[in-house]
């Protein structure tokens, strides 16, 4: 038999019948669970202390964000905190360099992240800097050769354009490809239709 | 996949009989660039002036992916980067969510977890090898190097039932407990290792013409390894005792007494020499970690589903190729908002134009096998 439909409201409560004499057993509200946070607390040491005595307001925090070390400075000081590193801290090994795009954050929309390494003192630090739509970035190209490609790829993924850099091309995606994939309003399957048809000799599957 | 700065001489300079420059195309179908890596050499006679990498053929969008797929979902595709060391691109990238989490991982998944991931490094170290071997123009090696290969292939298939992009590990710890026989299976094949490390030692290494055709070929010193970010077998070949299990230890690697090989010159027999000396290694952490293999459960504290807090991470492993980076920025969502793989692969190819100034054309062959590339890590 098909049940009668249900005419809306909110049905009333019905609680089970308790044999006499047993207690109805006390329900235990339901807590909500508190937010995590990642383990975070201000950096203290020599190389934070030394970063902001030479740079001062520039060195926005300098944070252990799950133990691992973190500088978030200004973008016009980058390139003289990457210089300073190196040559005076003897970072000498740059790990990575890679953005983050951040399209809802009101002013600057880029993050810029290098992760530098200290084969003297087995140190690992993250520089972030953030960074306005259409801003060029400082090269790291003149410290570290192997800001080259790493920078390439940024400007490939991002469109992040890299000031005296001395060969931006696209790295991984086709020369003529229009558009940066890894910003946050490229599709997962968009892709340059023109290109795919010239090249490919097929339509795009979009 | 950026056409070449390296433009053809002027034609009034060229004739038909003079040695002029010229530019030579090699790959992306060349058999002895391990995939699809084209490589465009501007030539003076057999001398190569300068080379332009272009890559991106594979380029898949790993980094696309993982923000639209979920912290589990994306794990199997990290096996698709670099696919011979698929293990080990799984350790660090369940490592990096873990750092997320603040999850602590069980001392017998961190146990299998070290013997897998060296099981790993035999068979990527084997490969490279093999194809190193038969570019330069040996054919026997690549034959004995698959033929043991596949043995380390068996354990993983039993283990986990799939033999290369094995997704051996899960976020938290192991899915699976190991099978029946699976110390007997690890130490059968340490014993093997060691025994046939020594048979591609007499195949090879007093072997004249390996010696003439690797000696002194692609030197990259300590420093220029640096600058260039190159890691691994390459920046220990040139002297520098560098190896993340040592200086970071990760996964409980500081239990385990092994060495870290290096050699001095920094030359493509060099880093055969370390990476020989690398599998023999392995093969003692395989055989301490076996002997130790606690006992207890293989899953940390996880969730279903896994929601890391915002926030962001970096954590590193030394892969078969050099250091393998994981950077993973959280929103608190269920997808990483973020994710970004340093491939060691494609950095240390960086350093390619470098090591191949100034040799010979036949000798880039032996430099693209020595930087043990391979081209889905790099294009990712």
């Amino acid at each position: 038999m098909p049940r009668p439909p249900r005419t809306g409201g909110k049905r009333p409560l019905r609680r089970r019948k308790l044999p006499p004499g047993a207690k109805r057993p006390v329900r235990r509200p339901i807590r909500k669970k508190k937010p995590l946070k990642m383990p975070s607390s201000p950096w203290e040491g020599p190389l934070p202390e030394a970063l902001r005595g030479r740079f001062g307001d520039s060195i926005r925090e300098a944070t252990l964000l799950g133990g691992q070390k973190l500088v978030v400075a200004d973008l016009a000081a980058a390139a003289g905190i990457l210089q300073f590193l190196k040559d005076d801290r003897g970072f000498d090994y740059l790990v990575d360099v890679t953005a983050v795009h951040w399209p809802k954050r009101e002013g600057e929309t880029f993050d810029l992240v290098w992760i530098l390494y200290s084969f003297a003192t087995n140190e690992r630090v993250r520089l972030k800097a953030a960074l306005l739509e259409g801003a060029k970035a400082p090269t790291a190209t003149g410290l570290y050769q192997s800001a080259n490609w790493l920078e390439r790829e940024v400007y490939d993924m991002f469109g992040i354009e890299f000031d005296g850099h001395p060969d931006l091309r696209r790295i991984l995606m086709p020369d003529e490809w229009d558009g940066f994939p890894l910003r946050k309003e490229y599709g997962i399957v968009q892709q340059d239709v023109d290109w795919v048809r010239e090249n490919l000799k097929i339509e795009s599957a979009q | 996949m950026a056409a070449t700065t390296l433009a053809p001489p002027p034609a009034e300079d060229a004739t038909l009989l003079d040695s002029n420059e010229m530019v030579l195309n090699m790959g992306p179908q060349h058999p002895s660039t391990h995939g699809v890596l084209r490589v465009i050499l501007k030539l003076d006679g057999e001398t190569v002036l300068g080379t332009d990498c272009v890559i991106g053929y594979l380029h898949r969008g790993v980094e696309k992916i993982a923000e639209n797929r979920t912290y589990q979902q994306f794990a199997p595709y990290v096996d698709r980067m670099d696919y011979v060391a698929a293990v080990s691109n799984g350790l660090g990238y369940c490592m990096a969510i873990e750092q997320l989490l603040g999850v602590e991982i069980p001392s017998r998944a961190q146990c299998v977890r070290v013997i897998l991931a060296e099981l790993n490094r035999i068979a990527s170290h084997l490969l490279w090898l093999g194809t190193h071997a038969l570019d330069i123009g040996a054919i026997t090696p690549v034959f004995l190097c698959f033929r043991e290969r596949e043995q380390v292939l068996n354990i993983f298939e039993k283990y986990c039932g799939a033999r290369l992009t094995t997704h051996a590990f899960r976020i938290g710890g192991l899915q699976y407990e190991t099978y029946d026989t699976f110390e007997r299976d690890c130490l059968a094949l340490c014993d093997l290792m060691e025994e046939k490390v020594q048979e591609y030692h007499s195949l090879l290494t007093g072997n004249r013409i390996w010696v003439r055709r690797t000696k002194g070929v692609g030197v990259l010193s300590a420093e220029d390894c640096k600058d260039y970010g190159v890691t691994g077998p390459l920046l220990r070949a040139a002297g520098e005792a560098w190896d993340l299990r040592k200086v970071r230890p990760y996964c409980g690697y500081e239990k385990y007494d092994f060495e870290v090989p290096t050699a001095e010159s920094g030359d493509t027999f060099d880093r055969y020499i370390v990476r020989m000396k690398e599998m023999e290694q392995s093969c003692r952490i395989i055989r301490q970690a076996v002997e130790t293999l606690p006992a207890g459960p293989i899953k940390g504290k996880v969730g279903k589903v896994i929601k890391p807090p915002p926030g962001e991470a970096y954590v590193s492993i030394e892969a078969p190729k050099g250091e393998l980076g994981y950077y993973v920025v959280s929103d608190g969502s269920l997808k990483p908002y973020r994710l970004r793989v340093r491939p060691p692969s494609f950095v240390n190819l960086g350093a390619l134009d470098k090591m191949c100034r100034g040799s010979l054309v036949a000798d880039v062959v032996a430099i693209i096998g020595t930087i043990d590339i391979v081209l889905g890590e790099v294009d990712r």
